[in-house]
């Protein structure tokens, strides 16, 4: 057992600490969109950072050279997922998903045309995937979906609504999941495609989250028309490849480092605030519900440890993503009430306002974290397949 | 980073599990639950040959050298089996402060015989403020020609009835600073004036009041130096507190899977209760206490074992791994219903457990405390 980083580990996050720490645009800082918070402008802004963390090979690392990734080890892996998000770099949450499921998918499932086609593309930062996974009646019962597939001649043609297309107003993509045989047993009759979001028949209609920003999206399929080299995979299995590749790596690291700076940011404020004429950092109460949110944190940090390091020994983990997730998840919720009972009436004003305090952020993230154990497959989803995967309890 | 095991501790642990499960069954924590005692010194004598009492002590004091996270291993396999007996005060309290802080001659008076399992060992630290702060020290020692003179009232003492020797903390000096005047002395559990009484407790654990009614030491017997006996108590705790995380990550691992063996069989409504989601998630949540436990008590106890600054990780882990553990075994409680409810059942042995090892050493609070000032609040 050994908890340490080795020098050339700790050199190489020195390295993308130092880098991010010149290249995050100011701008972007001003902006500070939190998660769910995008704007034209910020989207723009993220869009032209990530090609620079492209360039460096930063934005699909675990990706083959050929593709333009760097063959990057898990540790590193963790160590700059764990930067990124630390240090509040410009990105988006579907790059999160363009670049650790859609991409591994076609790595996994695609043909040598779509690899060539996309994989660089998505390495280099300049194309982004939105996920049409959901429909208005196929949320946590995912397989239930609708949207038709149907082979005509050399296409398929599309017909059917998804529902939280998460950018995708603004994404290039879709990694759509429609039925292509409505007859076979539900989880048989599922496909995987690509679908270039220009193509006539899409309509896509906002959807305005919590935060009363523009970031979920209603998309309307009516006739299009795609070609049929855009199927990923097997017709009719592409409900095991979505599995697949939901169990891919996807280490819930970022968001504890996020999680991490906010606590920091709450311990500067009761360092620096008096209350009742005594520092707030004094406060028993306040002490002990600070520490509570760096042993949680600590705990969640862990949890996602273990999951790159299960990668790096050649394990494939399931449950134990779900378990890392799940408690992150409530991690950043307690953090944000923690944080909303610190700060009192100056937890409630937004952005705007001259008193408002760290820019707001435990007010937005009392709101946004809400998303965190929903979205992705919701914590009760992921509790059961802690229960049934990891523990073999039975379904029925 | 590596967060598995090695070859050598795979194998300690699943000879630990083997031996605890053939030797040490339920009947016999029971009977050992219910006795005086508190231990079998056959079941002692047995872990004494398998070298566990000296596993973490060096070759030259009859141990077999190896490390502190190696004895977390061990004892996190002594908590999913439940082993009742000295092994954690003569060992972790007795044994590590002797080799950290006490001289050659103390170090090659005890060790051997604690290897061999020829001496039980106790610390007699708590008074009955019960806190674990250098102010609650009271009892007092007063020199008197070349010898200490013990007079006060220590409370919650582990093992303290079966013991040889006991580490008396006794304050030798009173200044403003309640940490400075602390001295760590050896007694012989057969002096004169020394009388133990044992407390009846929720985990029917031995904890002892003892009473120095003016007894007498050598000087020869202080553990470090006069006065300064502060830092090594401050050491013990910390040592203690990781390793009853390592006890208790054991014990929540067994009151999880007794639990999810059950909700497997247990069938109501013609289904297996561990097919109701209800069920499911508690026990999604007990699997993420006890992970989560496992690996916040493993860096902790891998930051002592290579002496690093653990102050921090060891609170972090007392703090998470006592409200844990506790949810746990009240969890399980939930799962295994009425039959739990009795005494015929095991899974109160972990409920007991759960709450005696919250407490000990600094509960969540207490530890949470410690993160704070860590944090520099």
């Amino acid at each position: 057992m050994d908890f340490k980083f080795t020098e050339d580990e700790e050199a190489f996050r020195r390295k993308v600490h130092q880098w991010l720490k010149h290249e995050i645009p100011q701008r972007w800082t001003e902006l500070d969109p939190g998660i769910w918070e995008e704007t034209e402008e910020s989207w723009a802004l993220a869009r032209e950072f990530q090609r620079k963390l492209g360039q460096k090979g930063w934005i699909a690392p675990a990706y083959p050279k050929e593709y333009g990734g760097l063959e990057l080890s898990h540790m590193k892996r963790l160590i700059l997922s764990e930067e990124l998000a630390y240090n509040r770099t410009p990105m988006s949450i579907e790059e999160e998903i363009t670049v650790n499921w859609v991409g591994p998918s076609i790595m996994l499932f695609g043909t040598e045309k779509q690899k060539k086609e996309y994989l660089t593309r998505i390495a280099r930062g300049d194309v982004i995937f939105c996920l049409g996974y959901s429909e208005p009646n196929a949320g946590s019962d995912l397989a239930s979906l609708q949207t038709r597939a149907v082979e005509v001649g050399d296409e398929y043609v599309i017909n059917g609504q998804k529902t939280w297309c998460s950018y995708g107003h603004l994404a290039d993509y879709c990694w759509l999941a429609a039925r292509t045989d409505p007859d076979a047993p539900r989880h048989e009759g599922i496909s995987i495609f690509i679908v270039d979001m220009k193509t006539p028949g899409i309509t896509v209609r906002p959807l305005i989250n919590i935060l009363n920003r523009h970031s979920f999206n209603e998309v309307f399929f009516d006739d299009v028309h795609i070609p049929r080299e855009n199927l990923v995979g097997q017709k009719n299995k592409g409900w095991y490849q979505l599995v697949i590749a939901l169990d891919l790596e996807r280490s819930s690291i970022g968001y504890a480092a996020g999680n991490q700076r906010i606590i920091e940011e709450l311990i500067k404020y009761v360092k620096e605030t008096t209350r009742n004429g005594e520092p707030l950092a004094n406060d028993c109460l306040t002490r002990n519900e600070l520490a509570q949110l760096v042993v949680e944190n600590e705990v969640a940090r862990m949890m996602a440890y273990r999951i790159a390091w299960m990668f790096s020994k050649g394990l494939h983990p399931s449950y134990e993503s779900s378990m890392s997730m799940v408690f992150v998840s409530e991690v950043m919720r307690r953090t944000a009430n923690a944080g909303m009972r610190i700060l009192g009436h100056y937890g409630e004003l937004d952005r705007d306002s001259k008193w408002s305090v760290m820019n707001s952020r435990i007010m937005r993230m009392c709101l946004s974290s809400l998303s965190i154990g929903v979205g992705g497959g919701s914590n009760e989803i992921q509790r059961n397949i802690i229960a049934i995967r990891g523990l073999g309890l039975p379904r029925r | 980073m590596d967060l598995g095991l090695s070859e050598e501790q795979e194998m300690l642990k699943k000879s630990a599990r083997d031996f605890l499960q053939r030797e040490c069954p339920k009947k016999l924590v029971r009977q050992l639950d219910e006795s005086d005692e508190g231990y079998s010194s056959e079941l002692w004598r047995k872990m004494a040959e398998l070298g566990w009492m000296g596993l973490a002590f060096p070759e030259e004091y009859g141990g077999s050298g190896r490390n502190f996270l190696d004895l977390a291993i061990l004892l996190e396999e002594m908590g999913y089996n439940i082993v009742p007996g000295p092994f954690f005060s003569t060992v972790v309290l007795g044994g590590l402060t002797i080799l950290t802080a006490g001289n050659e001659e103390q170090k090659m008076r005890f060790l051997p015989k604690i290897a061999r399992g020829e001496m039980i060992l106790s610390l007699a630290l708590t008074e009955p403020t019960a806190s674990y702060d250098a102010a609650s020290v009271n009892t007092k020692a007063i020199a008197r020609n070349g010898e200490y003179v013990i007079k006060g009232t220590k409370l919650f003492v582990l093992n303290a009835n079966v013991a040889d020797y006991i580490l008396c903390v006794a304050r030798t000096r009173k200044t403003k600073d309640p940490e400075d005047g602390i001295t760590v002395f050896l007694v012989d559990a057969r002096s004169p004036g020394l009388k133990c009484t044992l407390l009846k407790t929720l985990a029917r654990d031995k904890q002892c009041e003892v009473v120095f009614d003016d007894v007498t030491v050598l000087e020869k017997s202080i553990v470090g130096k006069r006065d300064e006996g502060w830092p090594i108590v401050k050491a013990i705790l910390q040592k203690a507190a990781v390793a009853k995380c390592a006890e208790m990550v054991g014990g929540a691992q067994a009151a999880l899977d007794r639990a999810v063996n059950y909700a497997k069989e247990r069938v109501q409504f013609g289904r297996p209760i561990g097919s109701f989601q209800a069920i499911q998630h508690y026990c999604a949540n007990m699997a993420m206490d006890v992970g989560g436990s496992r690996f916040v008590t493993y860096k902790a106890a891998w930051r002592v074992s290579e002496d690093l600054p653990a102050a921090l990780d060891a609170a972090i882990a007392k703090a998470w791994v006592s409200e844990a553990y506790g949810r746990v075994a009240l969890s399980a409680h939930q799962i295994f219903g009425a039959i739990g409810f009795t005494m015929d059942h095991d899974i109160h042995l972990y409920y007991r457990q759960a709450k005696a090892a919250e407490i000990i050493f600094g509960g969540a609070d207490f530890h949470r405390a410690i993160v704070a000032r860590e944090l520099g609040l």
